[in-house]
């Protein structure tokens, strides 16, 4: 018997309405990572959106502080099968960061400081369904949470909410990211439990 | 919590369910840096979606394993070539 979970233990479904199949509840905030946490010191953060023609727009802490905030509660869906609903973030929404960038391209690469990588089709990203958040729970995200600030797109499995966020590579063409290229599904929608690769 | 590593050795049951041999005993060579050693002192992040193995000497991904119900994805990308003692020789 290894030590990777098939579902941290495969605990029964409960039959709660927002949880999505094969999913349990959980009130506490797991820690999953597939490296050592990286510490950014705020004067060296940097959030840059690169477009399919190499043209880059980017932000400090200082300016990205500027850009106009959100609050919003959402609930997270981890592909390890525990949910956590009604979470509290402040952020700035992707359609902000993306309001002014000239593109095309149908697909991004989010990127990692420590080089964590993971893809979302870029409608997945507007209409308000993705943020780069800074605050979780009223507090300042923790460096183990993905601090100083972490992608959260919802309504997709957890693990396309990179932490240690540092970037957008804006792409014409799918491309898996980091657990996407070890068998991952390339969409992960957890309504369809899109988990692994062909499902 | 920072999810303290542990090492390539605990790899060792969800590889044996794939290979006929020990891969923890084998050697890899990092695609990263060239640095070589015994699987089994890789540094093995185990709380995520997949086991993953760093190299001790700079960090880089040298193998990833992921479980579903029915498969197993294993990635090696990271790893130049396994070099695999055979028991019995």
């Amino acid at each position: 018997m290894g030590i990777i979970s098939r579902g941290f233990g495969g605990r029964r479904r409960e039959s709660v309405p927002g949880l999505p199949p094969g999913q349990y509840l959980t009130h506490d905030f797991p820690v999953l990572s597939a490296g050592p946490t990286p510490r950014i010191p705020l004067d060296r953060w940097r959030f840059t959106i690169t477009t399919e023609t190499g043209e880059k727009t980017s932000w400090n802490w200082a300016e990205f502080q500027a850009l106009p905030a959100e609050d919003v509660t959402v609930d997270i869906h981890c592909v390890t099968k525990w949910s956590k609903l009604g979470t509290t973030w402040r952020g700035v929404s992707l359609d902000t960061l993306l309001e002014n960038v000239e593109s095309a391209a149908d697909y991004t690469m989010v990127h990692s400081f420590g080089g964590y990588t993971t893809n979302v089709p870029m409608e997945d990203l507007l209409d308000g369904k993705a943020w780069v958040a800074y605050k979780f729970d009223g507090e300042d995200l923790q460096p183990e949470h993905g601090g100083p600030a972490r992608l959260v797109v919802p309504h997709l499995y957890f693990w396309k909410s990179a932490k240690w966020v540092n970037g957008l590579q804006l792409m014409p063409e799918d491309e898996p990211g980091f657990w996407e290229a070890a068998g991952y599904h390339m969409y992960g929608d957890p309504w369809h439990e899109q988990r692994y690769q062909g499902d | 919590m920072d999810g303290t590593p542990l090492d390539g050795n605990a790899m060792a049951g969800d590889l044996r369910e794939i290979f006929a041999v020990d891969v923890t005993a084998a050697r890899y060579l990092c695609a990263g840096c060239t640095h070589t050693d015994a699987v089994g002192t890789l540094l093995l992040w185990h709380q995520s979606p997949g086991l993953v193995a760093r190299c001790p000497n700079c960090e880089d991904v040298v193998i990833t394993v992921v479980r579903a119900p029915d498969r197993v994805f294993l990635d090696l990308r990271g790893s130049v070539r396994l070099e695999v003692p055979l028991e019995g020789s």
